[in-house]
């Protein structure tokens, strides 16, 4: 079974320490969000465990190897990396960009191998972009894009998945679609590390949450044993009301 | 996209074609079944000398030096990730031509027909390397393309200066051929000396197109399906550097053949860096042959120069695209 074991990892930019003392573990069948406020470090955490980085202390294993000694291809067959979404360069294919997702085994577009056209036909599928794969990418709303990416990151088929915002600047519908779909990428056995924003929906969503600020993990469980009011306030700052699995902000702290 | 097929068998059918019409047509036209019969051998010796002496190789090294230019444009677009990327925008040409002057200037060439070539290629692969080292520090297009403009302008102001201090008019006119470009007068030895540099930067080229594919969705996220960056980075690099150097050594500058094919051929293949490699090259080549066709035909008094020409057509377009684009990439 290919896990994602980080230990210790920490990571410093010239002076500023960015990550610190950071261990955590994501295995398939888990569905994980990584919470924190702005510059809490998620993003480095990431970076440093996926061996994009080098981590200043400490190592990141994926199915025992050191993350900084793999090579990107077989990285990116167990794990699929989806970053904060950027625009893209071109205005490609719907299809040729969700196929880009089979890069690491070794899909050169417009000649796709039989698995590898498969394996996009089934992400497509999946992400209901059906309608929508001969488009070019430029024509596609927020909410489209959003789900072509995703689509992508299926492709791979890989055992993990880290998703960074991937729900960034979609309305609430849209929200839930593209969890639903990393709920159901989770239920076909595949570990999800995603980070996200909304601590309702994390808390919906994920089976466990890590919690992060100033560069540290600060807890690491289940959303009934680490949410709660105290939590929001260390961790955000923020006034809040818990009721059941209903969270309601009040204010800053 | 059911014409994408066709596209690669039918630019090279094109190129083969306009290829053989050059070579019908010149100060004395040669009918196609002469040409035909010198090709193979026959026919008059005449015939034979003008078409394999002169307009065949002449024509082989327009369509070579297009299709390196128009394949180093296409893969630098696909590395930078902008459409303005081309080897003479970005100063490799300048650079690459600087140096072969120089090596004209202090008589190095005399040493051996492969300095010239190599001075070039060196040339190439300083800008180039220079360009993706502020690549790596900078993630702004619009820096990098104006790095190019200052290298572009820093090579013109020193090739003033050889021309300035030439020692005669002799070295004065065949700096003037450097900086304008030209494939007049060009024989299969000078072909020789280029082409495995050229064929060499070409296959590094076509071998990082699948990389380039995956910088589409931007340097992280191409990390993240499995892209070597650096190495990325360093063949693209490498195989524009050597393929622009060669044509550069083969013609001179020829700037913006390396835009206007690319873009041209872009939205036959969906947009995709890898897929217009190939066709980019073709049609940069045909263009080239065209244009070369061009020079010989329009009456002046001294032979218009093909850089010249190219560019004519070529920095038109560039301003186009550069007005054309939207503002979200950068």
């Amino acid at each position: 079974m290919t896990e994602l074991v980080a230990k210790n990892i920490g990571l410093k930019s010239q002076d500023a320490t960015l990550i610190e003392a950071a261990s955590f573990r994501l295995a398939p069948g888990e569905f994980v969000a990584l919470l924190g406020p702005n510059g809490a470090g998620k993003t480095s955490l990431i970076r440093a465990s996926l061996g994009l980085e080098k981590p200043s202390a400490g190592t990141a294993t994926l199915g025992g190897e050191d993350t900084c000694r793999l090579d990107p291809m077989s990285r990116a067959r167990s794990v699929a990396y989806l970053p904060q979404i950027r625009p893209l360069a071109w205005p490609n294919i719907v299809r040729d960009v969700v196929a880009l997702g089979r890069f690491s085994s070794g899909a050169a577009l417009g000649r796709l191998k039989d698995d590898d056209a498969r394996a996009v036909e089934r992400a497509i599928e999946a992400c209901d972009l059906s309608g929508l794969a001969a488009r070019r990418a430029d024509t596609l709303s927020g909410g489209e894009l959003a789900r072509m990416h995703c689509a992508r990151a299926f492709a791979a088929e890989a055992p993990l998945l880290i998703a960074d915002e991937p729900t960034a600047a979609l309305d609430p519908r849209h929200q839930f679609r593209i969890l639903d779909l990393l709920a159901d990428y989770v239920a076909r056995g595949g570990g999800a590390l995603v980070v996200l924003h909304d601590v309702q929906l994390a808390a919906r969503y994920a089976s466990r949450l890590i919690w992060m600020k100033d560069g540290r993990i600060c807890a690491d469980g289940s959303p009934s044993d680490t949410l709660s009011a105290k939590r929001l306030a260390d961790i955000y700052g923020v006034r809040a009301q818990i009721d059941g699995t209903v969270i309601s902000m009040e204010g800053p702290v | 996209m059911s014409g994408t097929r066709w596209l690669v068998p039918g630019l090279a059918v094109a190129s083969v074609l306009t290829i053989f019409a050059a070579c019908l047509i010149g100060s004395t036209p040669l009918p196609a079944d002469r040409v035909f019969a010198a090709f193979f051998g026959s026919g008059e010796v005449g015939d034979r000398l003008v078409v394999w002496s002169i307009r065949l190789p002449r024509a082989l090294a327009a369509f070579l030096v297009g299709a390196a230019l128009g394949l180093s444009g296409a893969a630098l677009q696909g590395l930078l990730r902008n459409p303005l990327a081309e080897p003479g925008v970005l100063g490799v040409s300048a650079t690459a031509s600087l140096a072969a002057t120089f090596s004209l200037y202090y008589g190095l060439v005399s040493l051996s027909p492969w300095i010239l070539p190599l001075a070039a290629i060196l040339g190439a692969l300083a800008a180039t390397s220079l360009l993706a080292l502020a690549a790596i520090r900078t993630r702004s297009v619009v820096t990098l393309i104006l790095i190019g403009v200052g290298l572009s302008s820093f090579a013109g102001a020193v090739m003033s200066l050889l021309m300035n201090l030439a020692p005669n008019p002799f070295s004065l006119s065949d700096m003037i051929n450097w900086m304008l470009g030209s494939v007049a007068n060009r024989s299969f030895d000078e072909i020789g000396f280029a082409l495995p540099f050229l064929i060499s930067g070409s296959i590094i080229l076509l071998a990082t197109g699948r990389g380039l594919s995956a910088l589409t969705l931007g340097e992280e996220a191409a990390s993240g399906i499995g892209l070597n960056l650096r190495n990325q980075r360093i063949f693209t690099v490498l195989g524009a550097g050597l393929a622009t150097g060669a044509s550069v050594a083969l013609a001179g500058a020829i700037g913006f053949v390396g835009i206007v094919a690319p873009h041209l051929i872009r939205p036959f293949v969906g947009y995709d860096p890898a897929r217009s490699l190939v066709p980019s090259a073709l049609l940069a080549g045909l263009f080239l042959v065209v244009a070369d066709i061009g020079v010989r035909i329009i009456p002046a008094d001294n032979e218009l120069k093909l850089g010249v020409v190219a560019a004519l057509i070529g920095a038109p377009v560039f301003v186009w695209i550069a007005t054309r684009r939207r503002a979200v990439h950068d």
